[in-house]
């Protein structure tokens, strides 16, 4: 029993919590930009595939860890221009397009991968980002040993959430962005182009989520497997309700799932032979529905969220 | 100027060229990341069409993958059908895949015309039951059923894991996780002996058809179609949404459910949690292929089948990975979507000014 809580006095469950959390940031804050400029992403799950892949082979091939970023939230713009072509200016079905791009994404992302390397054992690996060792803060109690354990990715991804807020919040390109999610047609009497900010939007949220693919394969690990999103992207549809649609609150509900993450890692060995892993490994999924179910009645959705927009008519 | 002028009705001939074009389409755009590999494009796609239609054996092993595919692509065009946005047909077809070796493994015992019956009814239900639950999320406390049966795909996937390494294990299976062997009088007989093909093809074609009836030629299915085109229009006209939403899920987690226990009662008799490469996802493909209609569904379903078992043959002889196929699905996938356009409107150009 005792064992069960200490756990949450351990530095290093509380790192990995934030290493957890720090892929479904990015994701989540990908995902509540396109939605909040009335576009529901699908795509999330591939576009992490493709950016983990894009992004470490980008690095493998010789560019810096940084280069490697880059190339990932490219590679997101890129299938992001793609899902926002299709569903805005076609206004083709939300939901199949982004299982579509997911697909699309993920096989070219696979099909590259086996192109690259067509028979190797062992995944090849790249060198990694590596802890910052900030000098001050590694000697903090208690968190100074928690943060000393975050890349640079991490920062960047807490520094995302920021940005996000204030450009959502307090900036004339934010008000038009909730705007063209709420109400088109206003946007459309301001003068504004209600295609360019929708594409626009799902371009910048689809590399945001392509940056929480590469953030796994360049800093919390430092190869590419198959499989490796495991759902991680519809994770992020789900805590993007949760998180109604605000940048702090995602930070809140990435952190909750990162806990509860890391936690159930901890407890399969101390409950292990009791309980099957199964077990553990089926929480971050239950508790993704459930956060979903327990938030949807009061869930203020963007109001022509999955409603294709087209000039002149009502 | 472009403008898009929605049609009253599409001609039959325009939506089935539209999924033939889409077809094409895929290949046309799946040679661009051949090519760049290097590899002999035209060879290559010689290679697939050979291994997936080239002989008597290729063409049976083309129906055996197209059979569960029919019964996912069938979920998927019920549900797509109401706006019942189904995503969870992979962990159905697993939730059905268990019912069977719970079952048909061996708990009861009787002769082929009751057990095959009952395995077939319970993995029917073992995927409505699991779909039943996001309809009524959806239905009770408005939560988004994407999102819902995606994740449920992962559960059920575990969970299957579960059993067969613990309760459901085979003892005789040294050790590797997999539930004991289906009873003969469980198992759907094949349909030429020597060959993998089995009655369960029989059986989705037969489905595919009860489907089209019953979408086309009863109260129900019609209540089905309207609540799918406004559901607003079909409330306030008095249909009772909420139950035309229960009963497509019902269907819709059924028809899933029976890809599982095809695979498992006629394919591989006995369960592991590697049965199905992604047929739960690959039936949004071949429902949308066809355009949502259930006689579609089987065309469609034999392209994507003859994809994946040319591809698998093709990557044997010239060592192109076999995910080739799954960039020619995708691809077909979203040329159909743009395709559908066609069907939907008509395209006019008119010049500034006059409009």
């Amino acid at each position: 029993m005792w064992e069960a809580l200490d756990i949450l006095t351990q530095a290093n469950f509380w790192a990995a919590t934030i290493r957890i959390a720090t892929p479904l940031i990015f994701g989540v804050l990908g995902a509540l930009l396109c939605e909040r400029a009335g576009v529901l992403n699908l795509g999330i799950e591939g576009i992490f595939v493709a950016g983990a892949m894009s992004g470490w082979l980008a690095v493998y091939l010789g560019l810096p860890l940084w280069g490697g970023v880059a190339v990932a939230a490219g590679v997101g713009a890129a299938f992001g221009l793609l899902h926002g072509v299709l569903t805005v200016p076609l206004g083709l079905s939300q939901h199949v397009t982004g299982i579509g791009v997911t697909l699309l994404a993920t096989s070219m992302a696979y099909f590259g991968y086996r192109v690259a390397f067509p028979n190797v054992a062992t995944p090849p690996r790249i060198e990694a980002f590596a802890p910052l060792d900030v000098p001050l803060i590694g000697d903090l109690p208690f968190i100074g040993p928690i943060l000393a354990q975050q890349t640079g990715f991490t920062v960047l991804a807490f520094a995302c959430v920021g940005v996000l807020a204030f450009v959502l919040a307090r900036t004339p390109l934010g008000l038009a962005l909730r705007a063209v999610g709420d109400n088109p047609e206003a946007v459309e009497a301001q003068g504004l182009s209600v295609v360019a900010l929708r594409i626009g939007a799902v371009m910048a949220g689809s590399a945001l989520m392509a940056l929480g693919g590469a953030f796994l394969t360049l800093s919390a690990f430092n190869a590419f497997y198959f499989g490796m999103i495991n759902g991680r992207g519809w994770v992020c549809i789900a805590l993007t309700v949760f998180a109604s649609w605000r940048p702090g609150k995602a930070l809140l509900g990435a952190l909750l799932f990162g806990a509860l993450d890391a936690y159930q890692l901890r407890i399969q060995t101390i409950a292990g032979g009791v309980v099957p892993s199964q077990i553990f490994l089926m929480l971050p999924y239950i508790f993704s529905i459930a956060a979903l179910v327990l938030v949807a009645r009061r869930a203020d959705y963007p109001r022509a969220l999955m409603k294709p927009y087209f000039k002149g008519q009502r | 100027m472009i403008r898009f002028v929605p049609r009253a009705r599409t001609p039959v001939w325009l939506s089935v060229a539209v999924s033939i074009g889409a077809g094409l389409a895929a290949l046309a755009l799946t040679a661009i990341p051949l090519a760049l590999t290097g590899a002999p494009v035209f060879t290559a796609f010689a290679l697939m069409a050979q291994g997936a239609a080239g002989s008597g054996f290729a063409l049976a092993e083309t129906l055996t993958r197209a059979t569960p595919l029919i019964f996912t692509g069938l979920a998927a065009a019920v549900a797509f059908r109401a706006k019942l946005w189904n995503i969870g047909a992979e962990g159905q077809l697993y939730a059905g895949a268990l019912a069977t070796v719970a079952l048909g493994a061996g708990l009861i015992e009787a002769p082929p015309y009751v057990l095959v019956p009952l395995v077939l009814i319970g993995a029917a239900l073992a995927g409505a039951v699991l779909l039943l639950v996001p309809v009524l999320f959806k239905t009770r406390f408005g939560a988004d059923e994407v999102v819902v049966t995606l994740l449920l795909n992962f559960i059920v996937l575990l969970f299957v894991q579960m059993m067969l390494e613990g309760p459901m294990k085979d003892e005789m299976a040294l050790g590797w996780p997999q539930s004991a062997p289906m009873l003969d009088e469980a198992t759907l007989p094949k349909l030429v002996t020597g060959w993998r093909l089995h009655w369960g093809l029989v059986l989705a074609v037969l489905a595919a058809v009860l489907l089209h009836v019953f979408i086309t030629r009863t109260v129900w299915g019609f209540r089905i179609r309207a609540v799918g085109e406004n559901a607003r229009a079909a409330r306030y006209a008095g249909l009772p949404v909420g139950k035309a939403m229960a009963l497509v899920g019902l269907i819709s987690g059924g028809l899933a459910g029976l890809a599982g226990a095809s695979e498992v009662a006629g394919l591989k008799g006995y369960l592991t949690a590697d049965l199905s490469p992604g047929f739960g996802y690959a039936g949004i493909v071949v429902a949308t292929l066809a355009n949502l209609s259930p006689l579609g569904v089987i065309p469609a379903a034999l392209f994507v089948a003859g994809v994946f078992v040319g591809a698998d043959s093709m990557s044997r002889a010239i060592g192109v990975s076999n995910y080739l196929a799954d960039l020619v699905v995708a691809f077909a996938l979203l040329s159909v979507l743009v395709g559908g356009l066609l069907t939907r409107f008509r395209i006019v150009f008119v010049r500034r000014g006059t409009a």
